[in-house]
């Protein structure tokens, strides 16, 4: 007789929602955490970037108050006040889930889980954080561990805290670093460099491949490059990095640019090159848990080729999302309870909250040209948006791309300011497989920025209204 | 328990007609054959018979009433307490049986009015709105796919685009197994009605819908590929409706009814078991031998036809036959059939004699080898040791496909069947 119907290794987005649905459909569930409840994406994450993202949005448009007519004097910012209020949003989040899991009657084990052979499932051994073992068993076990920041210690790419940064340093540094020097220009690196840019830090950010924010359209990339160096940001794309040494002052960055070498001077460094699963120390091996390229190898319904345990979230592997750790979670505990659950392989949007923010979904131009779409792509610009003329918001566009032939939306992408409120629109679209009649048919209200979404539709098969 | 006798349908395409005629009234003691009412339609008169035996308990609908539609109810039958209560799915079947004038007494329980059976998913009914998601309907159309055929995988049944392409690799291979065929046939160019001849807005157009598709494709794929000839006999069956008689007295306690079209299906399976090569089907590896007479009844329904299917009929009885046949008639009358319920036959049989029809041959219904064409059941002068007597005839006809059932193997089914039918006792052994 098992404990539990379904224990939950790790409570983050994915780990937490799978609990919540689990209790929500009668399963007897327990949750182990080993540090926060929430995990990265509440505490270390998602959300207090984003309470430090809004102090320095909020701070940037300041310096344009005159293109509104108004006027400030003695404009400033209290930094160790900014980190504070981001660690507050970071703590009601937490105090949230801790409610959440009490209200679903969810079993919270503190403690460090570990996994041993096992029938139906694998048994769990946690190493409890307040002292001792407990060891627990249920029918069915997700793994839902997470992932850290990827470090490459070869070339000096470990975070020290102090000089060298991850994603957790830079979230409550004690001192507002003046130059900087950003490792990777995913979302993680852009949001950064944006923060501590609008703060007045001199900020360069080190792309290996030709251009920022890779995996979005290649067109965003391109306004998103111009729409930060007009801010002030530096980047260095195409660039290696091959030595990250530390200096008395700060950190030295040795690059290889186009067969060019070149050193940066900065005095912090933050690492943002990717993640690594975490995967170690769980017992996965000894239980033969396939692993596929360092992430836990799932089939179509999140479970592994042990029987009784499955793997969600980042540790299963990309996109490393909160939304489709949560959108897996879900979907494996209704398969679990014997449902039919909703699709996995839907779209999953994804957003950067700097400042202008990018958003997208579904395949960029090139992607749905690369696999063979007669491609129909249309974009419209917010600089003649009436909403966004208003607000002075102009920058950006909306950019959608549609397969000719059947009129199917295959992806949609935005840079702009709150443009990740919007993509859901086009996330919605997809998932209910909208064609671009439906999308013309719909009625956007007016004035909004979304109906530059709506033109975008229209661009698209060259019947832009108001361009 | 009453049953309602319901207004019967005397072609596919009859939606209403008119009460012409009451043979009977209310009290009225009535027996399986006996002419209850004389139905008319623009085309022809017709007289309605009972199924079931009992008491008229009411006349629902006067006598002279036009428009009266098809399945209303026009009349209540008291079953003189000994059957269960009926179900609504039991129920429709019940409806009288119409035969053309002078024939001998209801020979199937499945009006099958249409010889050229098919077998498509369950078709949702006209009208019934259909839920797929824009690109779904889009691809379709593009397609040339019916929705209400395909089954959705989405949210409440929803069809999405995944299953259109399910459905339209299906398609696509089977188009390219005909384009692989070296002989086949070139598409037809059609000419317009207008180009034909035809003034435009002389005729109304109806919209062919999933079930007509697909009876056309089937029926034009079968009839141009299929090399297929017809073998007909005359069988007796005065004793066939003796002995049904008595079976239903037998079975009269269990609720059971036997139709003839039971006894033909029984006959049939019998016969198949006696010559297997006659329960075959050609592919391009080889001649497939089916180890089950499974006998598909083509069934006519609003709209088209269904071929709903009997497993392994060999092996079962004559009251669980007739159980069964009243059930899928019914349920495919509703379209509430599953799509295992009428995909996967072996043989056919088509009857049409309630129609008065004497004689016809079906097409082939594929990849069955054989389908059966049971004519109406009627005296007819007979040449009996030099004597001319008078003995209930009926005549069926068996379509063959060449490429598996030669003219001697047709011809040796038949004559496996014949006595069956003409002296039904050997049925049972």
């Amino acid at each position: 007789m098992s404990d539990f119907d379904l224990i939950v290794i790790g409570s983050g987005p994915g780990g937490y929602v799978a609990a919540i649905r689990a209790s929500q459909l009668g399963l007897k569930t327990a949750i182990v955490e080993r540090a926060e409840l929430g995990g990265i994406c509440l505490n270390w994450g998602c959300i207090p970037t984003k309470a430090l993202l809004k102090s320095g949005e909020v701070y940037e448009q300041l310096s344009h108050l005159s293109d509104y007519g108004l006027s400030v004097k003695g404009a400033g910012f209290d930094f160790p006040k900014i980190i504070e209020r981001s660690r507050g949003v970071a703590a009601t989040m937490n105090k949230g889930v801790t409610f959440l899991m009490k209200k679903h009657k969810v079993e919270v084990i503190a403690g460090t889980a570990k996994l041993e052979r096992g029938s139906p499932a694998p048994k769990v051994v946690v190493a409890l954080t307040a002292g001792g073992s407990r060891t627990v068993t249920a029918k069915n076990v997700i793994l839902a561990t997470g992932a850290r920041a990827r470090e490459i210690p070869t070339v000096g790419l470990a975070s020290d805290g102090d000089r060298i940064w991850t994603y957790r340093d830079a979230l409550a540094p004690k001192a507002l670093p003046k130059t900087l020097v950003v490792i990777g220009s995913g979302a993680i690196g852009i949001e950064f460099a944006s923060f501590y840019r609008a703060l007045g830090s001199e900020v360069t950010v080190i792309e290996a491949v030709d251009r920022i924010l890779p995996v979005e359209d290649e067109e965003v990339s391109k306004a998103a490059r111009k729409a930060f160096e007009k801010r002030g940001i530096a980047f260095r794309v195409g660039a290696k990095v091959t030595k990250l040494g530390k200096s008395k002052s700060g950190v030295t960055v040795d690059l290889e640019v186009g067969g060019k070498a070149e050193t940066l001077q900065a005095e912090v460094a933050i690492v943002a090159v990717g993640i690594a699963a975490n995967t170690e120390d769980l017992g996965l091996e000894a239980l033969g848990v396939k692993l596929d390229r360092g992430h836990v190898a799932t089939n179509g319904h999140c479970a592994t080729n042990v029987p009784g345990l499955y793997a969600i979230g980042d540790v299963a592997g990309a996109p490393w999302l909160a939304h489709k750790a949560s959108h897996e979670g879900v979907h494996c505990v209704e398969h679990i309870a014997g449902l039919k659950p909703a699709n996995l392989n839907t779209p999953i949007p994804g957003c950067t909250y700097a400042n202008p923010q990018v958003a997208s979904i579904g395949l960029t131009e090139a992607a749905a040209k690369a696999a063979g779409y007669d491609v129909k792509a249309g974009r419209f610009p917010f600089r003649v948006n009436g909403k966004a003329v208003a607000a002075g918001e102009t920058e950006g566009f909306v950019k959608t791309v549609f397969d000719g032939k059947t009129g199917a939306l295959l992806g949609a992408h935005m840079i702009g300011h709150e443009v990740t409120e919007m993509i859901q629109g086009f996330g919605v679209a997809i998932t209910l497989e909208a064609t671009e009649e439906d999308l013309m048919a719909t009625v956007f209200a007016h004035p909004t920025m979304s109906e530059a979404m709506h033109e975008a539709v229209l661009d698209s098969f060259g019947r832009v209204l108001h361009l | 328990m009453s049953i309602e006798i319901l207004m019967p349908a005397l072609s596919p395409t009859m939606e209403e007609g008119t009460l012409a005629k009451w043979h009977v009234k209310a009290g009225d003691t009535v027996k399986a054959g006996d002419v209850i009412a004389e139905i008319e339609t623009d085309k022809a008169t017709m007289e309605v018979e009972a199924v079931d035996e009992g008491v008229i308990e009411a006349l629902l609908v006067e006598a002279g009433t036009e428009n009266v539609k098809v399945n209303a109810p026009i009349a209540r039958l008291a079953g003189e307490g000994e059957a269960p209560a009926p179900t609504p799915a039991a129920k429709a079947p019940e409806a009288p049986k119409v035969e053309a004038p002078k024939t001998a007494p209801a020979p199937a329980a499945a009006p099958a009015p249409a010889p050229t059976p098919t077998a498509i998913p369950a078709p949702k009914a006209d009208g019934e709105r259909v839920f797929a998601s824009p690109l779904a309907r889009r691809l379709a159309q593009a397609a040339g796919l019916d929705l209400k055929t395909i089954a959705g995988s989405g949210p409440h049944g929803r069809v999405i685009k995944a299953d259109v392409d399910a459905a339209r690799g299906k398609a696509s291979s089977s188009a390219k197994a005909t384009e692989d065929k070296p002989s086949a046939a070139p598409a037809r160019q059609v000419q317009s009605l207008e180009q034909m001849g035809i003034a435009p807005g002389s005729y109304d157009l109806v919209p062919l819908d999933g079930m007509r598709k697909t009876i056309a494709r089937r029926m034009t794929d079968s009839f141009r590929d299929v090399p297929h000839f017809p073998l007909t006999i005359d069988v007796e069956i005065d004793a066939l409706l003796a002995a049904r008689v008595k079976i239903n007295a037998m079975l009269e306690k269990d609720g059971v009814k036997v139709s003839v079209n039971d006894l033909v299906i029984k006959a049939v399976a019998t016969a198949l078991r006696r010559v297997p090569e006659a329960n075959a089907s050609y592919t391009p590896e080889g001649i497939a031998l089916h180890h089950h007479a499974d006998i598909a009844m083509a069934v006519a329904i609003d709209g088209g036809l269904i071929t709903p299917i009997i497993r392994s009929a060999e092996t079962k009885g004559l009251a669980q036959i007739a159980v069964e046949a009243k059930d899928l008639a019914a349920r495919a009358r509703d379209k509430k059939l599953k799509p295992e319920e009428f995909q996967g036959g072996t043989f056919s049989i088509s009857n049409m004699g309630m129609m008065g029809i004497k004689q016809f041959a079906s097409i082939i219904n594929e990849p069955q080898g054989c389908i059966l064409s049971v004519g109406a059941g009627e005296q007819r002068p007979v040449v009996k040791d030099g004597q001319l007597a008078v003995a209930t005839v009926m005549t069926v006809t068996l379509t063959c496909d060449h490429r598996v059932v030669d003219g001697a193997i047709g011809a040796k089914f038949l004559q496996a069947f014949k006595p069956l039918i003409e002296d039904p006792l050997t049925m049972i052994v």
